[in-house]
Order: structure tokens, then C-alpha cells, then sequence
């Protein structure tokens, strides 16, 4: 038997499917994440039934993509459960009509059944199951109230004997029913209301938009700290460094096979950064050096997305943001690439065209650079005055509105017009939350771990085979000629696709002029991604894209650079 | 207000003073008349909630033509400007 999950975006059905099917999925508070669809198992009596959650949709009449499928889903199924927002009942019966009309058995679960109380709204149920002639079952499925009930009912699913309506006579209908199961009493607005009308509002919600951004750009950049200062650093350091010394040991220090596995020593040393061994490197990278940052990452992304304030967000930064061709929600990346790409190019995924994740994650590896190269150029470039950091930052800047405006006008496809629900500010479901943060979090590491293993090997022969050298040879006399560096800043820019600050550190013993500096700075900046980077783009774009992204870096990087050598030097 | 006195107001007041949604002022409230688009645009905004006779209120409105925040019934929703041109409102 197969079970079908539907109703309009944000009522919980995600929420109703985990309890039902005990899968973890993710469930949250803006338009448009139950892309696909989850399938999931559960025991009804003797036997399982197929259980699946349908995008969610507010009508069957196909005016999205979305709504095609859900509509196409529809059928395959043999029972529905339509979920239904008890605060909106009047938009949400549009759906239920449409699915009575199909003539397939459901019931309905009036989900959200604990706020009509604070809003201020009374619903006659018997009534209400009366007159659409299957069972209505009140739920609260974060508190996971009258799931049982819903459960116990589902043999009782029925298709009472609808003909199709016109899209005015089911309007009718609804507002009949309307009239006769609820009652709407006024009350005052709670706190949590106002703040949310003051975060739309032009003054106020800049106000909170900002607050909001430096907090969460603060939070994530203290708990992705800490966890490789505190915890993974440590660990790496005193319980992984003397096995892999006693591996080294063993295997004679040297050797392919030493290679491969612990990789170069530097100063007798095993350094986790550059060794490049599987086993040193190839772990490093992925656990202490990413992995934080994705835990806190997506702890702040999934408050942000629970509590409901994105939705806002992307209004407040529609309209600036839609010059580059992109969605408002694509601010928050692009803040968060400030201090990790990684993170950042993994949150493009919050915006619904491919056309918008590709312009907002090839902008943000090339033109936002992330905190630890950021903590170089201030080091660095900052040493010879304040004058010479501007220049890095206004440069890149620059690059950031020019080049979104230029992809915006050659890229495939428009960025449609805003059309979206503003769900109600909740207080964070914590269980969700968290759910969902370790969901995201072990899905990185499954996916992550073998590109970057198998990255670090690739790499790490080409190394011993010679050929970085031989491509630093063959680049140098470009890199000098046209962006005016010595030919040793070559390889500088070679190790950036390992680490950005490593890289700028190697600017260091070159003793550079201020504006080679700077020329070095925005050309490391906007050249390669580092390689954590480099795989998540690679994984979020696809390889296709991937390429394109990586033309455009190359190209931009070179042109900008010798434009600023032009200029400066 | 009442279903009847919608009615009514509409009735008898048809020079009522009517606007776009994208005009309004920010709290000013109406009753939607008309959905000026294809059938797929009012389809589209039916579905949210947005349809002739429904109150709708204006939360805000961001500047240089951003989107525009209504409140219709108990759903807030978020709307282009464009679009927003295309809701006459008949205010109160």
C-alpha cells in the first residue's frame, strides 16, 4: 500500500512523515526544501505501507513544477494523509477540494492544531468532517499529538463521491464550509508578530537584518573555532602525530608507498597541512579543518531556517541583490563565504534556479575570501598601510558587482519574480534542529571524505612525479610577465589550491613591493578555490559547471590582475 | 468585515476609491476587486490566498520597487512589485 503525504508548503509534513516513518528528513521553515520527495516505511497492522512525502503544493492545477508532480505522484497512490495548516484553513481546503475531487481515499490531519487556540480560532471539527465526509484528526506534530489518533484512522480513509468543480464554485464551496465550521475572534498581535512585521519593514529590518548577520557570522566563526582549537586540533596533534611518526618510522621515512600514505616531512616533521599524505593530510583536511566549520555552519543555518527569518531576509535583499542576478536569499552565502568558502558554496543551496547557484557560488570563490586569507592580507598587506588592504578589498568588491552583472547577462535562464509565503517567527524545534544537523553534517562527511582522499592522492603523486614543478616552469614566465611577481610566487599560487593563508605566507620571503602585494593578495583571492572548496563546487555545480566556474576564475583572475600590475606598478 | 457587507460596500459604492497593492501604504487595509494578469497569475496568487474579495492588508513595502509584504488572513505573503501592479485593492 502506498501512502501519499500532501498539502501547501510549511505545515508540517515533513514533520508528520519523520514521526510516521521514524527516517530522519529534513523538515523546515521556508518555501521550496522538500525538493523531491522522501519515501519512507511504516507498520499499519499486519503489513508496511510505502509512505511518501509530496512537495508541497497550495493546488493540483499545474502552476509549477512542483505542483506537476505532486499532481503526477497523486496517481500512484492509494491513500492520501492531507495535511492541513488549522490557522489557514480556508487556503488550505482549496487543496483538500482538489484531492476530493480525484477520488482517492484520505484523511485529513488538521495539523498546527495547538496555535488556533493563541490566534484566536475556533473550528467546529464534526462539522468540519461532516461536510468534507472523511476523517479530520487535530494534530500537533513537533509535540507529536493525535499522530496515534491519525494512524488509527487511516483504514478508515474515504472518497466520498465528488465531481469536479470550477475553480469558483470550489471557492464557493470553501467559503461556505468556512462559514459554517469557524470562528475567528480578533485578538492582539503577540511580540513574536510584531518583530516579524518589523523585520519587512525598510528602517527596522535593516536594523535587524544586520544584527542578525554579524551575530550569526560571529557564532559560526566562534563554534567552528573552538572546535579546532579546543577538540580537533588536539586530538591531531597528540594522539594522531606520534602513530603517524611510528608509521614513518616503519616504513623507512621514505619511499612511494611512505608517500602516498604520510607524505613529505617537513623538518622531520609530520605537518598536516603539507605533508599531503592520505593519512595525514587526507584526514586533516576533512575533519579539522572543514568539518567544524560545517557543524556550525548548519547549527546557525538551521536556527536561521527554523525560527523563519530567511524568508525575510531575501525580501529585504531583493532588490539590490536581483541587479546581480541573483535571489535575495543569496546575501547569506555570500556573507558566510567571508569566513569559509566551504560553508558558504554549500548554502547556495538555498536558492531555487541552478542559474542562481551557479552565478552565487562562481562569485563567491572568486571575489570573497575567506577569513584565514583575510587574516594573511591584513597581516601581510596591512604592515605597509591601511591604503593597500582597501585597495585588495575595493578590488575585490568591484569584481563581485561586475562580474555578477556580466554572468547575469550571459547565463541561461532568468531569475524569476518573488513569490513566496512569510511563515510566522517560531521559537527553534530543537529535536529538528538538531536532526537535521546531524543529517547534514554525516551526509558532508559520506560525500566529502572520498573526493577529498582521493583529491590529496592525486596530488600527491603529481608531486612526486615532478609534475607541479614542470607546471610551475611552464606558468612562470606568464605569471611574471603579466602579473609582474617573481617566478618563485609560482608556486605560491600552485599550494593555494591547498590552503589560501599557507599561500599567502609563502608571499612572505619574497620581500614584495606593497603592490606586488596587493597583485599577489587578489590574484590568490580570486584564482583557484582551496581544495575543500574546489570539491564542494565541484559537488553543488556538477562537473560541467564546475568547468565554466573555474574558466571564469582563471580568466578574471588574470585580467585583474594584470590590470591592477598595469596600474600599480 | 462581514461576507455580506462586501458585498454590500461593492454594491452600492462602486466608485469606491481603488488602488494597486503595489501603492498601498504600509497598514492600510482593502478588499482585493481584481487580479489584473494571465490565468496563470491569478491562479497562481488564488492559490496563496490572493483572490477578488478577500481582505488584504499591507505590511510593508521594501524600497525601489522590492517586493511587497501583505497579510491575508492568517498567511503573510511576499510579492514582486510587478505583480503587486497587477492587485487593484479597493481601500477602505
Amino acid at each position: 500500500m502506498k501512502i501519499l503525504l500532501m498539502g501547501n508548503p510549511n505545515v508540517g509534513k515533513s514533520v508528520i512523515f519523520s514521526r510516521l516513518t521514524g527516517v530522519r528528513v529534513i523538515a523546515s521553515n521556508y518555501p521550496g526544501t522538500t525538493v523531491g520527495y522522501s519515501r519512507g516505511y511504516m507498520k499499519l497492522g499486519e503489513e508496511m505501507a510505502e509512505v511518501i512525502d509530496v512537495p508541497g503544493t497550495y493546488t493540483l492545477e499545474p502552476t509549477s513544477e512542483a505542483e506537476e508532480i505532486a499532481s503526477e505522484m497523486l496517481n500512484t497512490g492509494d491513500i492520501v494523509i492531507n495535511v492541513v495548516d488549522a490557522t489557514n484553513l480556508e487556503r488550505n481546503l482549496n487543496l483538500t477540494l482538489q484531492l476530493l475531487e480525484r477520488n482517492i481515499p484520505m484523511v485529513v490531519a488538521l495539523n498546527m492544531w495547538d496555535d488556533t487556540t493563541h490566534r484566536g480560532i475556533r473550528i467546529d471539527l464534526d462539522k468540519l468532517r461532516e461536510l468534507l465526509g472523511v476523517p479530520v484528526i487535530p494534530t500537533v506534530a513537533v509535540t507529536g499529538q493525535g499522530i496515534k489518533e491519525m494512524v488509527d484512522n487511516i483504514p478508515r480513509a474515504f472518497s466520498p463521491d465528488v465531481s469536479p468543480r470550477s475553480s469558483d464554485e470550489r471557492w464557493a464551496t470553501i467559503g461556505s464550509i468556512i462559514d459554517q465550521v469557524q470562528q475567528v475572534t480578533h485578538r492582539h498581535h503577540t511580540w513574536l508578530e510584531r518583530l516579524g512585521d518589523a523585520s519587512v519593514t525598510p528602517i527596522t529590518g535593516g536594523i535587524i537584518a544586520l544584527a542578525i548577520l554579524v551575530g550569526a557570522f560571529l557564532l559560526i566563526r566562534l563554534i567552528g573555532e573552538s572546535l579546532i582549537g579546543y577538540v580537533l586540533d588536539p586530538l591531531f596533534e597528540n594522539l594522531w602525530t606520534p602513530v603517524m611518526l611510528r608509521l614513518s618510522d616503519l616504513l623507512g621515512n621514505t619511499g612511494l608507498l611512505h608517500n602516498i600514505l604520510i607524505g613529505k616531512l617537513i623538518g622531520g616533521e609530520v605537518n598536516f597541512v603539507e605533508s599531503l599524505g592520505l593519512l595525514t593530510t587526507g584526514l586533516y583536511v576533512p575533519f579539522a579543518m572543514v568539518l567544524p566549520y560545517i557543524l556550525s555552519f548548519y547549527l546557525i543555518l538551521g536556527l536561521l531556517e527554523d525560527v523563519g527569518y530567511l524568508p525575510r531576509l531575501a525580501i529585504l535583499m531583493d532588490t539590490i541583490m536581483h541587479r546581480l542576478g541573483l535571489h535575495g536569499y543569496a546575501i547569506i552565502p555570500s556573507m558566510l563565504g567571508m569566513g569559509c568558502n566551504v560553508p558558504a558554496v554549500l548554502a547556495t543551496r538555498i536558492l531555487e534556479s541552478k542559474r542562481e547557484r551557479f552565478i552565487a557560488a562562481t562569485l563567491i570563490s572568486i571575489a570573497i575570501p575567506c577569513a584565514a586569507l583575510q587574516a594573511m592580507i591584513f597581516g601581510l598587506v596591512g604592515e605597509h598601510g591601511g591604503q593597500y588592504v582597501a585597495i585588495v578589498y575595493g578590488t575585490l568588491f568591484l569584481v563581485w558587482v561586475i562580474l555578477g552583472i556580466i554572468i547575469n547577462r550571459f547565463a541561461r535562464g532568468f531569475s524569476p519574480e518573488l513569490l513566496i509565503e512569510v511563515p510566522p517567527y517560531r521559537l527553534p524545534p530543537w529535536r529538528t534542529v538538531l536532526q537535521k544537523l546531524w543529517m547534514r553534517a554525516s551526509g558532508f562527511l559520506k560525500e566529502a571524505i572520498p573526493i577529498i582522499l582521493g583529491a590529496v592522492l592525486i596530488i600527491n603523486l603529481l608531486y612526486f612525479l615532478g609534475v607541479f614543478d614542470a607546471i610551475a616552469d611552464f606558468t612562470a614566465p606568464v605569471i611574471t610577465g603579466l602579473l609582474g611577481l617573481p617566478k618563485e610566487a609560482v608556486t605560491a599560487i600552485v599550494i593555494g589550491f591547498l590552503r589560501k593563508d599557507v599561500a599567502m605566507g609563502m608571499l612572505a620571503p619574497l620581500s614584495l613591493s606593497p603592490e606586488q602585494l596587493v597583485v599577489g593578495s587578489v590574484v590568490l583571492a580570486m584564482f583557484f578555490p582551496c581544495i575543500a572548496t574546489f570539491v564542494v563546487l565541484l559537488r553543488e555545480l556538477g562537473i560541467v559547471n564546475m568547468i565554466k566556474s573555474t574558466g571564469i576564475m582563471i580568466v578574471s583572475a588574470l585580467l585583474v590582475g594584470g590590470l591592477l600590475n598595469l596600474i600599480l606598478l | 468585515m462581514h461576507r455580506f457587507m462586501r458585498g454590500f460596500r461593492h454594491r452600492f459604492w462602486p466608485e469606491g476609491k481603488q488602488g494597486t497593492l503595489a501603492w498601498m501604504r504600509a497598514g492600510q487595509s482593502g478588499v482585493v476587486v481584481e487580479i489584473r494578469g494571465g490565468h496563470g497569475l491569478v491562479s497562481r496568487l488564488s492559490a496563496l490566498g490572493i483572490r477578488p474579495g478577500k481582505r488584504i492588508t499591507k505590511v510593508s513595502s521594501m524600497l525601489m520597487r522590492g517586493p511587497v509584504t501583505v497579510q491575508v488572513d492568517n498567511a503573510q505573503l511576499a510579492i514582486g512589485f510587478r505583480m503587486a501592479m497587477d492587485v487593484i485593492v479597493e481601500l477602505d
